[in-house]
């Protein structure tokens, strides 16, 4: 009975966060949705007399695995947003018809079987003495080479991250005269124009004003003006809503 | 009970497989991956306990192991391709094509 609420909690929760990774807009929200689904297959495994199994996803997965992807997705950029062009035609509405017809498939393969009533993990465990000892004594007796194979793996995976993430400087890196001649050869020997800098209000998401009382879009945060611009919170003032609303546009080109 | 867990495996295996094909951010369509593999191992879990053998366990212990090792070399290129053409999109790799 405990082991049929479980799995009926668990079976919504996991699928609902599923559809949420899928769905989400966001690339973080995806990330927190596949942890949901990784923490309630976890507690499955747990249940499914597979303690050792439910510990190593913990671990390897919400642990490991998914502070990898949040600190890809924060090098590469939080708002690296979808693109909605579709490149081939009717790729979405196709692939969800595909989706619905391979859950459809299989599931009515899964439905057809007579299965016998699950063995249960008591007797192979017992003889070893719990589940982690059994799982040792096959790692470690039958499984020897496969287990050896992935550590083998394990060293090639790290080399490859590092041969891969190593960026070799292909220009000698700039002194401080060349970076001040850069700047005096551009178009803003100055420094740029602080936010809020002359404006009647200091808070970051204001555009400085100039000295004759012109707006400065060079001085908008992009990132707050598009977060301002999305979610409807333009200043009152003309000038300024224009000023915030130009920086995004031209972010977007 | 053990229908319930293949149903499961397979409703989250497919979901899976719909975001790698619809969606565009190469580290989302990574992630879908992932919740691809997540619901072989609920497979092979489940078998373990139906037959009673731990070699079920054992086999998605392994995918859990080929499972990082890939995520480590799949996110490094990403980055890679990342750092050269500023651009996480899959649509946008496609050099190789003409």
């Amino acid at each position: 009975m405990g082991e049929t609420i479980t799995f009926w909690v668990l079976a919504v929760v996991s699928v609902s966060a599923a559809l949420g990774l899928v769905f989400s807009r966001k690339a973080v929200y995806s990330a927190l949705m596949l942890g949901a689904v990784m923490l309630s297959l976890a507690v499955l495994y747990a249940v499914q007399d597979a303690p050792f199994l439910a510990a190593v996803q913990i671990i390897v997965y919400t642990g490991a695995v998914m502070m990898l992807f949040l600190f890809v997705l924060m090098l590469v950029g939080v708002d690296s947003s979808d693109s909605l062009v579709e490149t081939i035609k009717g790729q979405r509405f196709w692939a969800m018809i595909a989706g619905f017809g391979f859950a459809a498939l299989v599931a009515l393969a899964v439905g057809n079987i007579a299965l016998s009533p699950s063995a249960g993990l008591t007797e192979a465990t017992a003889q070893a003495g719990g589940n982690v000892p059994a799982i040792a004594e096959l790692i470690f007796t039958r499984h020897v080479f496969a287990f050896e194979v992935a550590s083998a793996l394990l060293i090639t995976a790290a080399l490859a991250a590092m041969v891969l993430a190593h960026r070799e400087r292909t220009r000698p890196k700039p002194t401080q005269k060349v970076l001040a001649r850069a700047r005096f050869l551009g178009d803003h020997p100055s420094p740029l124009p602080g936010p809020g800098t002359y404006a009647r209000n200091n808070a970051v998401d204001m555009p400085a004003l100039l000295p004759d009382g012109s707006v400065s879009e060079l001085s908008v945060n992009r990132v707050i003006a598009r977060h301002d611009v999305e979610e409807d919170r333009l200043p009152e003032d003309p000038k300024l809503a224009e000023a915030i609303r130009q920086a995004v546009e031209e972010e977007s080109k | 009970m053990t229908t319930h867990y293949l149903v499961l495996s397979v409703l989250l295996f497919t979901i899976g497989a719909v975001g790698v094909l619809i969606r565009r951010n190469a580290i989302v369509a990574f992630m879908c991956v992932e919740l691809m593999l997540n619901a072989c191992n609920l497979a092979l879990v489940t078998f373990a306990r139906q037959h009673g053998n731990l070699d079920g366990q054992i086999i998605a212990f392994f995918v859990m192991v080929v499972a990082a090792a890939e995520v480590v070399v799949g996110l490094a290129i990403i980055v890679t391709i990342f750092r050269t053409r500023r651009s996480a999109s899959i649509d946008d790799a496609n050099l190789l094509k003409y």
